[in-house]
């Protein structure tokens, strides 16, 4: 019995878990190259980025808010960043970690601040920042791209090498590696630290958690400070890969992660998110375009399914509850939560 | 350990201002170790103000002296009361619907600025344990908001228990339970009490207050009114000490009403709600009906209006069969329901007075262009502002900043506003004070006298022997007694309905 519990409490994530299970069963048996070493290290490597960002959102997702302006505080990040390496004569990656991390944290805490001092819920605030930072971003850059950068910053580092038989190189880069620390990292803060169970209490119940003495100040810092922080490592690691500094680059990225976090189980209210779920939503969003790649549909395609995917896990997790309702209204009508 | 001290908690001289307006004066407040105390009064008059006071949400006006267990306390917190072993369960219960049990209940350990590890599992013994002296049990790892209210009060109480707690308060923890879920509620507060953690509760249910407690202490306007022994207190003795009016509680049954059937039910089921429900309501009668909470009475009443479709029977209204396939049809009809949950569902409480008695009648205070016209409007909510004396600044003030009584006049006047045949009233007392009870059944009986049917759907079995012509009792979804409060006592009306 416990076991099918542990089921019950997790129902959006096994039935993710189900279907991306399925997807690359149907993948693997349509396409050769899908199962190969190669794709799924490509894979691994084009997400890396998107990952660190995703776990980043879910714990402001937990605490009850949502960050529209972490993509663009990327870019920002990377400039500033780019700028602080010359100043200090190079640098180097511990610096580069610092630097990036703590700058991305002061952009979060703005965030934090305006949210928390003005009570303003947090779309209204991180849709103003979001355009305030890209904005500020072009003004100050012209829009101009910087090719001229570190060389440690750009070097490329493998974790991971291998050669298959037909003298194909499949290996996996920094970014992997950075990604699953922040992963293991999200995962410590929001499921083993009491920090983590405010956080979940306030997203729940903020007036509850208040009462409970929950400091509301610190929980909007660490949501806003994490997923800053977050952001800036994954703008460091996009330059990595990338190899230059665009302002633009990063912009419209966000509700691609926010989307696949709200399919891996994310509650836009709050109080309701795993990393399991997290993963997941990423990896089926990025599984379903690198199948319709291969697959060779047009990518036009993947907005469109990616849009009716979130639709039918919105709607199907609600099924149950909507077939209650009809046959006994004032349950729900009664029910408090 | 020092030896036990005589209280508790021991207030004395406790004023609090705010602004001009005087919260509190000079009053004083006294708990046992142990006992079960109640604290009444009217909304309004102070109770929830003194709660804070005693968890250091406000603090009071100098002067004031708080000891707690024996210790004079100069400055009290939040944090502090809860140290102390004073804990509050608030009405709403102040939980987190998506954790579990266990994290529920384990909650305040983890609460602190620094980051420190947890797991749910180090706590769980703590919780078993005190669920097992509440004599309870519960899967640890359920989420709370799949839990019934019940259940989650129980969460509640463990969750005050899990930081040592002396003294309870609970805030109206009996509000939206049923009946054998408030005795269950009941038997935990008397282990508690036996254990020696007093219970306090802040209620305006008299009946409850008297069966469970052993001492109330009665604020009335900011006042200490008194503190009493709940033996030999009656209902009627408290009810006029919390609102300093002399209430007569007398039966305004009117005998054999002869007028013609407005609604004639017959053999009127629907699955696992209720079955072979037969009623009649003549013009002008007002039929009560009661039971437990869940027998089926507010499902009859959805059933009626519309809400849900009934599997077998029929509803004749005026002599006419009618099926109705949605709520609109029902008012169209003439049939106007208050339902029980006016805070959420009655009212649409940010809107002005005047839009929430408009609602239900837009499409009959138009102009020829078809826009609403001012000058309608306003003459129709003066009129019922006027009609059933509703006590307001503004008509385009807020319906949330009027009081409980009055805003289920607004109810009413909105309803009303439709002209309909037949009113069914869905506990239309919840939340509103004692002294303004009255006024509500004066409107209601006059809304009788000229001629319309009332079906009054109450939990108080007081309520409906008092204000009805005469009394249905549901159980089970079955309406299986008449009773008739001229000819029978209400002592005998409560014996059969709490049987």
């Amino acid at each position: 019995m416990p076991r099918l519990k542990l089921l019950a409490n997790y129902t959006v994530e096994m039935r993710l878990l189900v279907v991306l299970v399925i997807m690359c069963f149907g993948l693997s048996l349509a396409s050769d190259q899908f199962l190969s070493l190669g794709n799924l290290t490509s894979l691994l490597n084009n997400n890396a980025v998107n990952l660190i960002w995703a776990v980043g959102l879910l714990v402001v997702l937990i605490s009850g808010g949502i960050d529209i302006s972490f993509a663009v505080a990327a870019s920002v990040v990377q400039y500033v960043a780019a700028y602080c390496f010359g100043f200090l004569g190079g640098g180097n990656w511990i610096l580069g970690f610092l630097v990036s991390g703590l700058i991305g944290i002061g952009l979060g805490l703005i965030n934090a601040t305006l949210i928390h001092g003005f009570r303003i819920i947090s779309i209204v605030i991180t849709i103003a920042t979001f355009n305030a930072f890209f904005g500020l971003l072009m003004f100050f850059t012209s829009g101009r791209n910087i090719y001229n950068l570190p060389s440690w910053w750009t070097s490329r580092i493998f974790i991971f090498e291998h050669q298959s038989a037909n003298g194909t190189w499949s290996e996996l880069n920094l970014a992997v590696a950075v990604m699953i620390g922040c992963v293991v990292a999200t995962w410590i803060l929001i499921r083993f630290t009491g920090t983590g169970r405010q956080l979940y209490a306030f997203g729940d119940n903020p007036e509850a958690a208040r009462r409970a003495g929950v400091n509301i100040a610190l929980m909007q810092a660490v949501a806003y400070g994490w997923m800053g922080m977050m952001a800036g490592i994954a703008g460091l690691m996009q330059v990595n890969i990338v190899k230059e500094v665009i302002p633009n680059a990063l912009y419209g990225r966000e509700l691609e992660v926010l989307a696949a976090v709200v399919l891996g189980g994310a509650r836009l209210g709050g109080g309701k998110g795993s990393i399991l779920g997290c993963l997941l939503g990423v990896m089926f969003v990025a599984i379903t375009q690198n199948g319709l790649n291969l697959l060779g549909v047009s990518p036009f395609a993947f907005q469109m399914i990616i849009g009716g995917s979130i639709l039918i896990a919105v709607s199907t997790s609600n099924i149950q509850i909507g077939s209650d309702l009809f046959k006994n209204p004032g349950k729900y009508i009664r029910t408090r939560y | 350990m020092t030896t036990d001290p005589e209280w508790v908690l021991s207030l004395e001289n406790v004023s609090k201002n705010f602004g001009g307006v005087k919260a509190l004066t000079k009053v004083s407040f006294r708990v046992k170790p142990g006992e079960v105390h109640c604290l009444a009064g009217e909304n309004g008059c102070g109770k929830s103000t003194l709660i804070k006071i005693i968890t250091g949400v406000y603090t009071p006006s100098s002067g004031a002296k708080l000891n707690i267990l024996g210790k004079e306390i100069e400055h009290i917190t939040p944090a502090l009361a809860r140290e102390m072993g004073i804990s509050v369960i608030w009405q709403d219960l102040a939980l987190f619907p998506h954790m579990s049990v266990a994290e529920n209940i384990s909650f305040d350990e983890v609460v602190g600025f620094w980051p420190k590890l947890v797991r749910t599992e180090s706590f769980k013994p703590k919780v078993e344990a005190i669920l097992k002296r509440l004599n309870v049990e519960m899967d640890l790892d359920e989420p709370i908001k799949d839990l019934p209210i019940a259940q989650r009060q129980i969460v509640a109480i463990a969750r005050a228990l899990m930081g040592n707690a002396k003294l309870i308060f609970m805030d109206e923890p009996t509000s939206s339970l049923t009946q054998s879920e408030t005795k269950m509620l009941m038997r935990i507060v008397q282990k508690l009490s036996e254990d020696g953690v007093a219970v306090v509760f802040v209620s305006h249910r008299l009946a409850e207050v008297l069966a469970i407690s052993s001492q109330v202490t009665v604020l009335r306007d900011g006042h200490l009114v008194g503190v009493f022994p709940t033996e030999g207190m009656t209902q009627t003795k408290l009810a006029e000490l919390m609102t300093n009016l002399t209430l007569v509680n007398e039966v305004t049954a009117t005998p054999d009403i002869d007028t013609e059937s407005i609604l004639e039910i017959e053999n009127l089921s629907r699955e696992n709600e209720f079955q072979n429900v037969s009623l009649n309501i003549k013009k002008g009668e007002i039929v009560g009906l009661t039971g437990l909470i869940g027998a089926g009475r507010t499902e009859l009443a959805h059933a009626l209006i519309g809400m849900t479709k009934p599997t077998s029977g029929t509803i004749r209204l005026g002599g006419k069969e009618v099926n109705f396939s949605s709520i609109r049809d029902a008012i169209l009809e003439g049939i106007a329901y208050v339902s029980e949950d006016r805070l959420s569902l009655g009212l649409i409480q940010p809107q002005s007075i005047t839009d929430n008695i408009v609602t239900t009648v837009l499409n009959r205070i138009l102009t020829f262009m078809g826009f609403v016209s001012t000058k309608k409007k306003e003459s129709m909510v003066n009129y019922w502002i006027k009609e059933l004396a509703i006590r307001i600044g503004e008509p385009s003030d807020a319906v949330s900043t009027l009081s409980g009584g009055n805003q289920q006049r607004v109810v009413l006047a909105k309803w009303l506003a439709t002209e309909p045949q037949l009113m069914i009233l869905d506990n239309p007392t919840v939340g509103v004070d004692v002294g303004a009870r009255a006024g509500i059944f004066r409107i209601v009986k006059s809304l009788a006298e000229q001629g319309m049917g009332i079906l009054l759907i109450s939990d108080e079995v007081h309520e409906v022997h008092f204000n009805s012509d005469r009394v249905l009792v549901m159980t089970n979804g079955e309406i299986n007694l008449e009773h008739n409060p001229l000819e029978h006592s209400v002592e005998q009306l409560e014996s059969i309905v709490y049987a």
